[in-house]
């Protein structure tokens, strides 16, 4: 029993960041039908943003506590991380807006690679740690273990979903993406600024990844090539939760936490862990396309 | 294609005549390197390629090596095999081609056992510094020795009972777990050599886990050894990701004593692993601080061109640069074949690394020591015969 609640927190955690990346697939492909498979290594670089900022932080301005320091790196990172998606979506993907879907998806990919090939070319390809923003402290509660570090992934992750989901639903900014995402071609004419709304949304994703890259890197390292295996594995998710829909994404993120977590637990070994998850995308494209929380479409002719 | 034919025996031949008119063979000796440069052990890559740098510039520096009477520059060929398979196989294929008398590396075992069978088809003698995996050498079709395929260090079947009978007389382990990387040829060797010599000696392992390389969460599997009760971990995995390991198995509460194997040996590892590494034991090549007047004046050098103590991947090129040079003076002439024949004659060598005796394969029987862990540093332990 305790080793099952263990897991259960463990796959929390993997899952919290699988959510966040997740929210980044599902909210572009709900507005212009688009799998940015970028989407992982914009991941990868909100995480190098925040290495060079955190680390020049802590070494220019001393004696910081280190929560301040934690907020600085992640704004930092987040409106950086922002600027990198908001231009990618200028300079790649709006001059093909009305091209066939899959030029679009290859130019992603493409610009996937360009991303890691840059950073290895530029950075390197040694792996690293965030700076230490916050000491481990780890407590035993009946013979679970948890630390405050996976306390903060945890809860940080559902506040932000908590947010995103209020401000998609409640808000104007919020009410327009729903437009764009149900009619691009009609929600001009009523006044929805398309362009905007898309770089707004491209924008808000990939905070969303940078806050995801923030807290992952306090807990593993980062290298050029870690949004490979991320991006598919929050690419699953959110087609399993159902692409477009936020909640879904989010859904996934967490399924997909307990399949890396519970393969290795439930089968002999973890290298089951893609064939789970790949073999559970498999069932859902057979037999619920448009994914758990999705609404099946019709398609238009 | 018929029609081709003739034309492709015309180039043939024209080569043939054109190379034949050359006059007494090349100026310079190309020596391979097949190294780890990008991927997941860069450092590994960067040691490796500083050693051979070092080792071939004072070569150059002495004049060239002598062979048969004449003197002749070395030229080093570096080809990035990005730590893959496929590419460990494309970069040996690519010496080749460009037609090197030896080729060095790769160094983790997965890159070399490909290649391996890529000099072997070619008849290219290659030396690997760091593949400590039987395969490596060993032709899978037949069980005999390959040929063409030797190595500067021990191999992984001495290590594993090195670090087994240490964990039982040092560390008086009862309840040894292991997690290791399923897909590595390395790491999946040691970790079952080391299982069987514990069975062996009374020991069960309570839990043997493994993950794939690139896995960056080991939680599910640190929570299964954690409440199968062991008390001692076993990580024969690379240094990238042994300091994760290490971290999350102590966010999970785990006490016991935690060692590895060679795959440890880069400073980065402490870099990475903080104060969770402290304390903790790996089984290795070398020990800079017991090292013999060769190995000093190989320290002294290497730190004065690159700032920094060699690692062992470092030691261990270094002796496969002099492994080479040693055979290609002794062969006299520039001759694959020859060179090979040569090799496989090293009787006996003293190297950085310690003295090295070959006994009719590619594999040396020479000693491991076992390190500590110690105020930010690697510190000599003690001494494993084989």
């Amino acid at each position: 029993m305790q080793g099952f609640i263990q897991q259960v927190l463990n796959a929390l955690q993997v899952g919290s960041v699988y959510a966040l990346i997740a929210l980044g697939y599902t909210m572009v492909y709900g507005i212009i039908r688009l799998i940015n498979f970028a989407h992982g290594d914009i991941f990868m670089v909100s995480t190098y943003v925040a290495f060079f900022v955190g680390t020049a932080l802590a070494s220019y301005l001393l004696g910081l506590s280190g929560l301040l320091l934690f907020v600085l790196t992640l704004i930092a990172s987040m409106f950086a991380t922002s600027l990198l998606a908001v231009l990618i979506e200028r300079f790649a993907y709006k001059p093909l807006r009305y091209a066939p879907r899959v030029s679009a998806v290859i130019t992603a990919l493409g610009v996937g690679l360009f991303l890691e090939n840059f950073t290895l070319a530029t950075i390197g390809p040694d792996p690293r740690f965030l700076p230490r923003f916050f000491t481990v402290q780890t407590y035993t509660v009946g013979g679970v273990a948890f630390s405050n570090i996976q306390m903060i992934i945890i809860v940080v992750s559902a506040l932000v979903m908590l947010v995103l989901d209020t401000v998609v639903r409640r808000t104007m900014v919020g009410m327009a993406m729903r437009a764009v995402s149900w009619d691009k071609f009609t929600a001009p004419l009523m006044g929805v600024p398309v362009d905007r709304i898309i770089s707004i949304t491209f924008a808000i994703g990939a905070s969303i990844a940078a806050v995801g890259g923030c807290l992952y890197g306090m807990v593993y390292t980062i290298d050029p090539y870690m949004g490979i295996r991320i991006g598919w594995w929050a690419f699953i998710s959110a087609v399993v939760g159902g692409i477009g829909n936020i909640r879904g994404a989010m859904l996934g993120g967490y399924i997909l936490g307990f399949v890396e977590i519970f393969t290795p637990v439930i089968l002999p070994a973890s290298s089951y862990r893609d064939f789970v998850a790949f073999s559970i995308l498999l069932m859902l494209l057979i037999f619920r396309p448009y994914g758990i929380l999705g609404r099946p479409v019709a398609q238009k002719v | 294609m018929k029609r081709l034919l003739p034309l492709i025996a015309l180039l043939v031949g024209m080569s043939l005549i054109v190379s034949a008119c050359r006059p007494r063979g090349p100026e310079t000796i190309k020596i391979g390197l097949n190294v780890e440069l990008t991927g997941s052990i860069p450092v590994v890559g960067a040691s490796c390629k500083n050693a051979a740098e070092l080792a071939v510039e004072e070569v150059n520096n002495a004049g060239g090596l002598e062979v048969g009477g004449r003197k002749y520059k070395i030229e080093l060929l570096i080809e990035d095999n990005e730590d893959k398979k496929e590419s460990a196989a494309a970069a040996a294929q690519k010496l080749n081609a460009a037609g090197v008398l030896v080729m060095i590396g790769p160094n983790a075992s997965r890159n070399a056992i490909p290649a391996a069978e890529v000099a072997e088809a070619n008849k290219m003698p290659m030396i690997s510094p760091w593949s400590t995996n039987p395969k490596t050498t060993l032709d899978a079709a037949t069980g005999q020795p390959k040929k063409y395929v030797m190595r500067a260090c021990f191999i992984d079947d001495f290590q594993g009972v090195v670090a087994a009978k240490f964990a039982i007389t040092e560390l008086k382990v009862q309840k040894p777990a292991v997690l290791y990387a399923v897909d590595s040829e390395y790491n999946k060797g040691i970790a079952e050599i080391f299982k069987k010599t514990m069975e062996e000696s009374g020991v069960p392992v309570v839990a043997f886990e493994s993950y794939t390389t690139g896995d960056k969460d080991f939680s599910a599997q640190l929570t299964k050894i954690i409440q199968a009760g062991a008390d001692s971990l076993f990580l024969p995995n690379y240094y990238t990701e042994v300091p994760l390991q290490v971290q999350q198995a102590h966010k999970l509460g785990f006490k016991g004593v935690i060692f590895g194997s060679d795959s440890w040996g880069a400073v980065e590892l402490i870099d990475l692993c903080g104060a969770d590494c402290e304390g903790y034991f790996f089984t290795t090549h070398y020990a800079p601080d017991i090292a013999t007047p060769k190995a000093q004046a190989f320290i002294k050098a290497y730190e004065a061109k690159y700032g920094k103590i060699p690692d062992d991947v470092a030691a261990l090129t270094y002796d496969a640069f002099g492994l080479a040079f040693q055979a290609i003076q002794a062969a006299g002439k520039i001759d694959r074949e020859a060179v090979n024949q040569a090799l496989h004659n090293i009787a006996r060598y003293e190297g950085v690394t310690g003295v090295m005796q070959f006994k009719g394969t590619g594999d040396p029987v020479k000693s491991a020591v076992v390190l500590q862990i110690k105020g930010g540093k690697f510190v000599y332990y003690t001494t494993a015969q084989p």
